[in-house]
């Protein structure tokens, strides 16, 4: 049944292949171009195109292999100086690639899968059923992704691959091959170093349940050391460090180090991206905006700021009156938001699920408070956190929640009309497909009253339809008042700030969920 | 069974179809259209737009004739009026959104983005209104009990990936035709047979291919009045046809009145010296073609003469077991016997014809799922030199996946021993052998699809491919036209047999 699953869904991904692409097509293209037809050392300083390579050197490879197809299907899509080349055979390859690498994330899937059919984490009633059993749920609500589905099949990048790779390194662990998923992550990192985000979790997790394996839960620090197995550290160091040293040895040797590391980490972006991110900046921005226009209506301020509602268009944003924000307080505040939850995972040790969470929210957290974050980073907390909501209800809860505000924020992302129904359509698909089963599987009685949702409370079932006035306004009151001449970024900060909220609650409330939860596992039965 | 939550979940179910539904729909639509971008003629895209404009600025007189503003050599009105009003409704629309879509003489192949996306609306909103509702019904004897199966049934019969490619992707409203002759269907079943009659009537007069199943429909109906006797049956079969010519007469207003409006719409509904096939279609005639030249033997009349014969034999076993031995579950039978038996035989047949077959066949899915499964690959494969010219190969290849896999997928699901022990099991499904010949059978058409995309034909026979794929395709349907007759008059042998069982057990 899996493997039916996932060629129903290729089929449908073949489908999109005329779709909208964004600009990361040509950007991959682009990517396709270099490492094929330049040596390896010219990969990190070539700039013929304004899309240079700055993912790490082993998605440079990725490509490099990849490239190694292409030529069979138009070679004079691997030209540098062939910009914005798209032969249909171009289109082909790269949207096959895409769903080809997107078998990936299908292995992830299932190896997730067979860790939680087989964990008996949850007594279920439903074990047998083909169709509504946790791991079933599990594996079409990940295969079936709506956000995954519009940033790769649509909008085009290659993140099912790479969470393909997260979700098998996620697995690994889960079963307790603590080595194999540290290698698993490491690949990760050396592939797009967003991941890095998540890295505490990971380190946190495999040093005090690899490398301290008999000590207890309340050890000591002194206690601790008598605990450490210096066999078991070595043997993470070394495959973590194998990964990085196959990965930038060949840099380091060609001295080209320091152009690798100035791409993969550009800090003259602006604190959001283009479209604002629904996190905490957005808001604060919203705020600012707010705050100055304020001012302006009453005189407070001297000079004409001019800081219109042009939102999206000017990349490096000037806060008017709020305080402007640096990298470092971004980091800081990442940091400091993510302390408690490594703090008890640290002190939870042998709980796999709780790796999971502090996952989620090292995700959430980066996320909320990281320095030019992009809106596809949402599914850095929706994908792992489907893992856990098909075993837990209050998780389940926050997913419904949250994968749905999370899908809709990515809306912005695609903006042609023939693309609109779609995007809906799939968010509704998924959405639909997430509510009635999840309900199915926790919800016990009636839900509260008819008008709530299933799973949700009053307030956020009425947030969550809330989003159908926003989408009218945008598409339909927004055009025809005429606001789209005067105030064109109007609908994209409303979605931004109305998201954000959303996701922040959800950030809160599973941040909430996390630290009440004991340390050890439960076994829990439904029905 | 009734308890809110079933219900809910029902409903979410129900939802959860239709948006897949539609999901696969707008995906299909963001393909090419036929004749896009091909001046001086277009395809069918441009010929339904032309009907819209026709339509929205001519005086009705003036449609089916040749007159100044109306050049018929240029994509000229040949559907009955129904299509006519639709399109008008479609050109009103249009006009609001932007008035060159449909201004006289000027909007010739007018082809854009916003056009291509308003297009798409129409066809899927005919469906939303049309085929899902009449699917729906059809398969509705078990919405009630909040039955998850029917939803699966339905799911597989929209999704046919012929009728989606030809409607939201090539570009036609057959879901319209097609969907009032599903709802007639089902309004028969339920013995609503003056609904039914109507349902049809408004078929035909969307799209006269609805002829194809015209000799069942009338048959069922004649052997079901005269079933209690010919003295009482007469007064029905009299309502009926009044029904029917009432219905004809509403929808044909505008051209009942002058015999010449009449003559001419007759005159552009069949015309006969379009000849025996376009193209290459997987029927009879185009397979005997290649041996002997039919068009140097015969002239056309003659050779609509022996189309007529021959179809009329071919349909006619059917038909007779319609009306002597009628019974409801022999009526989808023969609606697929006879398109099928006009697709192989008759005269002017087009690849897109191979529909009006398919969907019937779709329909048997809960009783039957591997031949209707079978009969709908095979039917997608006939129509790939087709899909293929207008850019559709991929889309083709892929619902075609898609649908095998589905049913496979839904039918081993449903049958599973956990889930509520199916009543229909099909026995096709779990034999070996059937599966080996439909693998070789599909390895078949793979085989010929490699072929054709990545081999050059011969210079001397550049059509190679594509005759080489009727006359495959062709083979199987002249299989299926004798099991599915099979079927048919084996329906009678089993229901009495397993009535007459279970009385004993009781």
């Amino acid at each position: 049944m899996f493997w039916s699953v996932v060629l129903l869904i290729s089929c449908v991904k073949l489908l999109l292949i005329p779709a909208y692409r964004s600009t990361d097509f040509e950007v991959h293209r682009n990517w396709l171009a270099v490492t094929h037809s330049l040596p390896i050392k010219k990969w990190y300083t070539e700039e013929t195109s304004e899309w240079t390579l700055d993912y790490p050197p082993l998605f440079a490879w990725f490509e490099y292999f990849l490239s190694l197809i292409a030529q069979f299907f138009d070679p004079k899509m691997l030209i540098v100086t062939n910009l914005n080349y798209a032969s249909p055979e171009t289109v082909l390859f790269q949207r096959l690639s895409v769903i080809f690498a997107d078998l990936m994330f299908a292995y992830g899937t299932k190896e997730c899968c067979k860790y939680v059919a087989n964990s008996g984490l949850r007594k279920s009633s439903r074990w047998n059923c083909r169709w509504s059993s946790p791991s079933a749920m599990l594996q079409l609500l990940l295969l079936g992704n709506a956000g995954l589905l519009i940033v790769d099949h649509i909008h085009f990048q290659y993140n099912g691959f790479l969470y393909g790779i997260q979700l098998l390194s996620i697995a690994k662990i889960l079963q307790g091959s603590y080595v194999s998923g540290a290698f698993w992550f490491a690949i990760l990192l050396n592939l797009k170093h967003i991941y890095a985000y998540v890295a505490p979790a990971y380190f946190v997790y495999l040093l005090r349940n690899y490398c301290f394996p008999q000590a207890p839960s309340n050890a000591s620090l002194k206690d601790l050391h008598s605990h450490f197995s210096m066999k078991r550290f070595t043997e993470l160091a070394s495959t973590v460090l194998g990964v990085f040293i196959v990965s930038f040895g060949p840099f380091l040797v060609m001295n080209e180090i320091g152009n690798v590391l100035n791409r993969l980490f550009p800090f003259k972006r602006g604190l959001s991206h283009a479209y604002w991110a629904p996190n905490f900046w957005a808001l604060y921005n919203t705020a600012d905006k707010f705050v100055s226009l304020t001012a302006h209506q009453y005189n407070l301020l001297k000079r004409s700021t001019g800081a219109s509602m042009t939102g999206g268009l000017v990349q490096e944003f000037e806060h008017t009156l709020l305080p402007s924000i640096s990298p470092r307080t971004t980091f800081l505040l990442t940091l400091v938001s993510i302390t408690p939850a490594l703090m008890k995972l640290w002190f939870s040790p042998g709980n796999p699920l709780h790796f999971v969470r502090c996952l989620v929210l090292c995700a959430c957290g980066s996320f909320m408070f990281g320095w030019h974050v992009h809106e596809k980073a949402i599914l850095m907390i929706i994908i792992p956190l489907t893992v856990l909501a098909v075993v837990w209800r209050r998780e389940a809860q926050i997913y419904l929640l949250l994968s749905t505000v999370g899908h809709y924020s990515l809306f912005p992302l695609l903006f042609t009309s023939f693309e609109l129904p779609i995007k809906v359509l799939l968010l509704l698909t998924h959405a639909v497909y997430a509510f009635l089963n999840l309900s199915h599987l926790f919800a016990l009685g009636k839900p509260a009253s008819t008008w709530t949702l299933p799973l949700l409370n009053r307030v956020e079932s009425v947030y969550l339809v809330g989003l159908l006035p926003l989408f009218l306004f945008e598409h339909v009151l927004h055009p025809y008042l005429g606001l789209n001449k005067r105030l064109p970024f109007l609908p994209l900060m409303m979605t931004s700030g109305y998201c954000a909220v959303g996701v922040l609650y959800c950030f809160l409330q599973y941040y909430w969920h996390f630290m009440q939860m004991s340390g050890s596992n439960h076994k829990r039965k439904t029905h | 069974m009734s308890s809110p939550t079933s219900v809910d979940s029902f409903r979410g179910a129900a939802a959860l179809t239709l948006l897949g539904l539609l999901v696969l729909r707008w995906a299909v639509a963001l393909h090419p259209y036929s004749g896009e971008k091909k001046p001086p003629m277009y395809g069918d895209y441009e010929a339904q737009r032309h009907w819209m404009e026709v339509t929205h600025n001519l005086p009705v007189e003036e449609w089916y004739f040749n007159t100044t503003d109306n050049d018929l050599m240029y994509w000229g009105l040949d559907y009955p009026p129904l299509t006519a009003y639709h399109s008008k409704l479609c050109g009103f629309v249009a006009s609001f959104i932007d008035k060159s879509f449909v201004a006289l003489k000027t909007s010739r192949g007018f082809e854009s983005y916003e056009h291509k996306l308003f297009m798409r609306w129409t066809v899927i909103l005919s469906d939303l209104l049309v085929l899902i509702p009449s699917v729906w019904l059809y398969f509705a004897k078990n919405l009630r009990s909040a039955d998850d199966t029917s939803l699966v049934w339905i799911f597989l019969v929209l999704s046919h990936p012929g009728l989606l490619l030809i409607d939201h992707g090539h570009f036609q409203y057959n879901g319209v035709s097609i969907g009032f002759t599903i709802a007639a269907t089902a309004a028969l079943l339920r013995k609503r047979t003056l609904l039914g009659s109507v349902l049809f009537v408004l078929a035909l007069s969307f799209k006269q291919m609805s002829l194809y199943y015209a000799l069942p429909f009338f048959f069922y109906l004649l052997g079901t009045s005269l079933e209690g006797g010919i003295v009482r049956g007469l007064p029905k079969v009299a309502t009926l046809g009044m029904v029917v010519l009432a219905t004809f007469s509403i929808v044909w207003l505008p051209f009942v009145s002058q015999l010449s409006q009449l003559q001419q719409v007759f005159c552009r509904l069949f015309p006969i010296a379009r000849g025996v096939f376009e193209d290459k279609v997987s029927n009879v005639w185009c397979a005997i073609n290649i041996v002997i030249k039919l068009k140097n033997m015969f002239s056309n009349e003659e050779m609509a003469a022996v189309c007529l014969l021959s179809t009329l034999i071919a349909v006619l076993p059917s038909c007779l077991d319609l009306v002597f031995r009628p019974h409801r579950n022999k009526f989808v039978y023969g609606l697929i016997n006879s398109s099928l038996a006009f697709f192989l035989f008759s005269f002017q047949v087009h690849e897109k014809s191979i529909l009006l077959a398919a969907i019937p066949v779709s329909l048997i899915v809960p009783s039957d799922p591997f031949m209707s499964m079978w009969f709908t690959a095979i039917s997608s494969f006939s129509m790939l030199p087709l899909l293929w010219k207008d850019g559709l190969l991929i889309p083709t290849l892929a619902l075609s996946l898609f649908h095998i896999v589905a049913t496979t997928l839904m039918v081993n699901v449903l049958q599973s021993p956990i889930q509520r022990p199916q009543k229909a099991s099909d026995q096709n499904l779990s034999n070996v052998w059937w599966w080996a010949a439909f693998f070789a059978s599909m390895t078949g058409c793979v085989v010929l699809t490699i072929l054709s995309v990545f081999v050059k034909p011969p210079n001397k026979l550049p059509d190679l491919f594509p005759l080489l794929m009727s006359v495959y395709s062709c083979l199987h349907f002249v299989i299926f036209l004798l099991y599915f007759n099979y079927k048919q008059m084996s329906v009678n042998g089993v229901s009495l047999q397993s009535s007459s069982e279970s009385k004993k057990q009781k």
